[in-house]
C-alpha cells in the first residue's frame, strides 16, 4: 500500500490554492484499526454549491465529513475551511450529526437543544439570556417547530427531531452547513420543510454539504455530487457526474442496473439544463 | 440530648450529607452518559492507591491519598489498555478484570500493613466509618459551634468534604454548557469546540476526587450507591436537567439523614442491642428511594411513548401518525 501524497498544486499550500472554497480536502485518509475507511480523498467544495456525498453503506461518507471537521482523527491529509485551518474557521461551519447518534431521552427541551447552537456566541462562563432564547425561537420558527419549544425532545417524532437539529444549525449562523443524512427516516412533510430551508440558505449564498442516501432525489436537491466508496469515484456537477456509469462504479454490483438507469442523470435529465 | 447530638451525630450527619450531595451532583452526568459504572470502577481502583499512600507516608493526609489514588487510576487505565490489546478481549471484560484485581490488591495491602494506629482497615474500606467521626470538643452543645477552639478540633474530614462539595459545584457551574453539550451530543460538541474529550476527563477526575474524599465516610463500595441512586431516582421525576439535579440533591440529603438516623436508632426501636452501619443504611435508603421512584415517579406513567399513543396533540395528529409509520418503515 503506497502512502498518500500530500503535495498541493505547484508547491502552494491547500489553502493558497483554494482560498474561497468552504471546504477543501487533500489526501484525506482515515482508518479504524488496520482497515482503511477512507483512502486518499481529494475534494474541493465550490463556494455556494449544494453538494451530496453519495455512496453505499460503509463507504465512509459520515467518516469523511467527521474527519474533515476534525471530529475523528485522520492518519493523513490536509483540510482547509475557507482557505484557513479548520480550527481558525470553526465558527463558519454548522455541523448536523446523524439524528440517531444522540440519545433523545436526554432531559432537555427543544429550545435547550437549539441553544446549544449558540454555544460560541454565549461564551465561556456565561449562560443563555433572553436574547439567546429569542434567537432560538426564531430559528425554530424557520423550521416550523416554534410551537414545540418547551416540549421534551423525546416526545418528538423522528422528523421533528431532525428539524430541531436543523434549527440548532441555523442558530450557528454559519457559512457552510455540513449535514449527515438529514433526510434519513423523516416524514415527507419534514423532508419538504428541510429542503426548503436548505434551498433558502443556498439562495443566500451559503454552502451546503449533505451525506445523502436517497439516490432518486439527488438531481432534484443538489447541484454537485461526490461519489465515494473508500476512495473517491467521481465528483463534479450533478448533470455530468451523477451518471449510471459512475454509480455502477460506486456501488459495484450492489445496485440493480435498472435502478441506476432510473435515478442517474440520463440524456433527458442532462438536457434540463440544471 | 442536645449535647449528645452535637458530639456524636452532628458531624457524621453533616459529612454524610456532603458526601451524598457531592457524589449525587456528579452522578447525574454519569447516569446521563451511561457511564454509571465509572463511579464503581473509580472507587475500586483508588483503594490500593489510598493504602499505598498511607504505607509510604504513614499518614491519612488528603493530599497523599489523592496522589496515591491518582497514580492507581493511571496505572489501571494503562493496564486495561494492555489487557484489551494483548488479551484481545472486549473493553468491558478488561475493565472488570482490572478493577477487581486492583481492589483485591488494595484489600491484601490493607491486611498486610500495620494500620492499627489509624482508621484504615478492611472493614473501613468496605463500609466506611461515619459513626466514628465524632466531635469530642462539641461537649458544650450547640454553643460549641461558636467556639473557635472547639471548631478547630472538628474532624478534618468535615472541612475536606465541604471543600470537595464546593469544588464540585464550582466545576458544574464553570463547565455547565460544555458538560451538557458533550453529554447530549459529543460529535456536535467537538464541532463547536466545546472540547468534549477534556471535559469528560475532568468529570472523571472530579468523580475520583469525590470518591477519595468520601472514602473516610462511606468506604469505597457503598459510595457507588451515592453516585448512582439519587440521580437515577431524580431522572424518573422530571424531563428537565436542572430540576433533575435539584431532585438528586433532595434525594441525597434525605438518604443521608434518614439512613443515619435509621442506622443509629432503628435497631434500638426494633429491640436490637446494637446500631448498624450508617453508610450501609444510607445506601439502602437511597436504593429504596430509587425503588419508589421506579414505581411511582411521574415519568413512570409515560411522558413520551404512551402519551404520544394515547393522546396525540390535536393539531398535528395526522402528521404524527404518518411520521411514526414512516420511521418504522425505514
Amino acid at each position: 500500500m503506497s502512502t498518500p501524497t500530500l503535495i498541493a498544486d505547484n508547491g502552494r499550500t491547500l489553502g493558497e490554492s483554494h482560498p474561497d472554497s468552504p471546504l477543501a480536502v487533500n489526501g484525506l485518509t482515515v482508518s479504524y484499526g488496520e482497515k482503511p475507511v477512507l483512502f486518499s480523498i481529494d475534494f474541493v467544495v465550490p463556494k455556494g454549491a449544494m453538494v451530496a456525498i453519495v455512496g453505499p453503506n460503509g463507504a465512509g461518507k459520515s467518516t469523511l465529513i467527521k474527519a474533515a471537521l476534525g471530529i475523528v482523527p485522520r492518519i493523513a491529509g490536509e483540510v482547509t475551511v475557507f482557505g484557513a485551518p479548520y480550527e481558525k474557521a470553526r465558527h463558519r461551519i454548522a455541523y448536523v450529526p446523524q439524528r440517531a447518534s444522540v440519545d433523545w431521552d436526554f432531559p432537555a427541551t427543544v429550545r435547550d437543544v437549539v441553544l446549544m447552537g449558540l454555544y460560541r456566541e454565549i461564551g465561556f462562563l456565561r449562560f443563555a439570556g433572553r436574547r439567546h432564547r429569542e434567537r432560538a425561537l426564531a430559528c425554530l420558527e424557520r423550521v416550523g417547530m416554534a410551537a414545540f419549544a418547551d416540549r421534551q425532545i423525546g416526545q418528538l417524532s423522528g422528523g421533528q427531531q431532525q428539524r430541531v437539529f436543523l434549527a440548532r444549525a441555523l442558530a450557528q449562523e454559519a457559512d457552510l452547513y455540513v449535514m449527515d443524512e438529514p433526510f434519513a427516516g423523516v416524514d415527507a412533510a419534514t423532508e419538504r420543510a428541510i429542503i426548503a430551508v436548505l434551498k433558502e440558505l443556498n439562495g443566500a449564498g451559503k454552502t451546503i454539504v449533505c451525506v445523502h442516501h436517497d439516490l432518486a432525489t439527488v438531481p432534484d436537491y443538489f447541484d454537485h455530487v461526490l461519489l465515494v466508496n473508500v476512495r473517491k469515484i467521481a465528483d463534479g456537477p450533478v448533470a455530468t457526474t451523477f451518471t449510471s456509469h459512475n454509480l455502477q462504479a460506486t456501488y459495484g454490483g450492489r445496485l440493480a442496473a435498472a435502478h441506476v438507469e432510473e435515478v442517474a442523470v440520463g440524456r433527458e435529465a442532462a438536457g434540463e439544463g440544471r | 440530648m442536645g449535647t449528645d447530638f452535637v458530639v456524636l451525630s452532628l458531624v457524621p450527619l453533616a459529612i454524610g450529607i456532603l458526601v451524598c450531595v457531592s457524589c449525587a451532583l456528579l452522578g447525574n452526568f454519569l447516569v446521563l452518559r451511561r457511564q454509571s459504572l465509572i463511579g464503581d470502577a473509580v472507587s475500586h481502583v483508588v483503594l490500593p492507591g489510598i493504602v499505598g499512600a498511607f504505607i509510604v507516608t504513614g499518614t491519612v493526609a488528603a493530599g497523599a491519598m489523592l496522589l496515591g489514588a491518582g497514580i492507581a487510576a493511571v496505572l489501571a487505565v494503562l493496564l486495561i489498555e494492555i489487557v484489551r490489546r494483548v488479551g484481545r478481549v472486549e473493553p468491558g471484560a478488561a475493565m472488570g478484570v482490572v478493577f477487581t484485581t486492583f481492589f483485591a490488591a488494595g484489600v491484601l495491602l490493607l491486611e498486610q500493613s500495620d494500620t492499627s494506629s489509624v482508621h484504615l482497615d478492611v472493614e473501613h474500606a468496605l463500609y466506611g466509618n461515619l459513626e466514628s467521626l465524632i466531635w469530642l470538643a462539641g461537649s458544650a452543645g450547640w454553643a460549641a459551634l461558636l467556639d473557635p477552639a472547639a471548631l478547630a478540633a472538628l474532624p478534618p474530614q468535615l472541612p475536606r468534604l465541604a471543600l470537595v462539595t464546593f469544588a464540585v459545584v464550582l466545576f458544574l457551574l464553570v463547565f455547565w454548557k460544555e458538560l451538557v453539550i458533550g453529554t447530549f451530543d459529543a460529535t456536535f460538541a467537538e464541532s463547536v469546540g466545546a472540547r468534549p474529550g477534556p471535559v469528560s476527563f475532568a468529570l472523571i477526575v472530579m468523580v475520583a476526587v469525590a470518591a477519595v474524599a468520601a472514602f473516610d465516610a462511606v468506604g469505597s463500595i457503598i459510595v457507588i450507591a451515592m453516585f448512582i441512586c439519587p440521580p437515577a431516582s431524580a431522572r424518573l421525576m422530571t424531563d428537565r436537567l436542572v430540576p433533575q439535579l435539584a431532585w438528586s440533591v433532595v434525594f441525597a440529603v434525605v438518604s443521608a439523614i434518614a439512613g443515619y438516623v435509621l442506622a443509629g436508632y432503628g435497631p434500638l426501636w426494633l429491640g436490637a442491642a446494637y446500631s448498624v452501619s450508617a453508610a450501609g443504611m444510607i445506601a439502602t435508603v437511597a436504593g429504596l428511594i430509587l425503588a419508589l421512584a421506579c414505581l411511582a415517579g411521574p415519568r413512570r406513567f409515560g411522558t413520551r411513548t404512551a402519551a404520544r399513543r394515547r393522546r396525540p396533540p390535536p393539531r398535528r395528529a395526522s402528521h404524527h401518525q404518518s411520521s411514526i409509520s414512516n420511521s418504522l418503515q425505514v
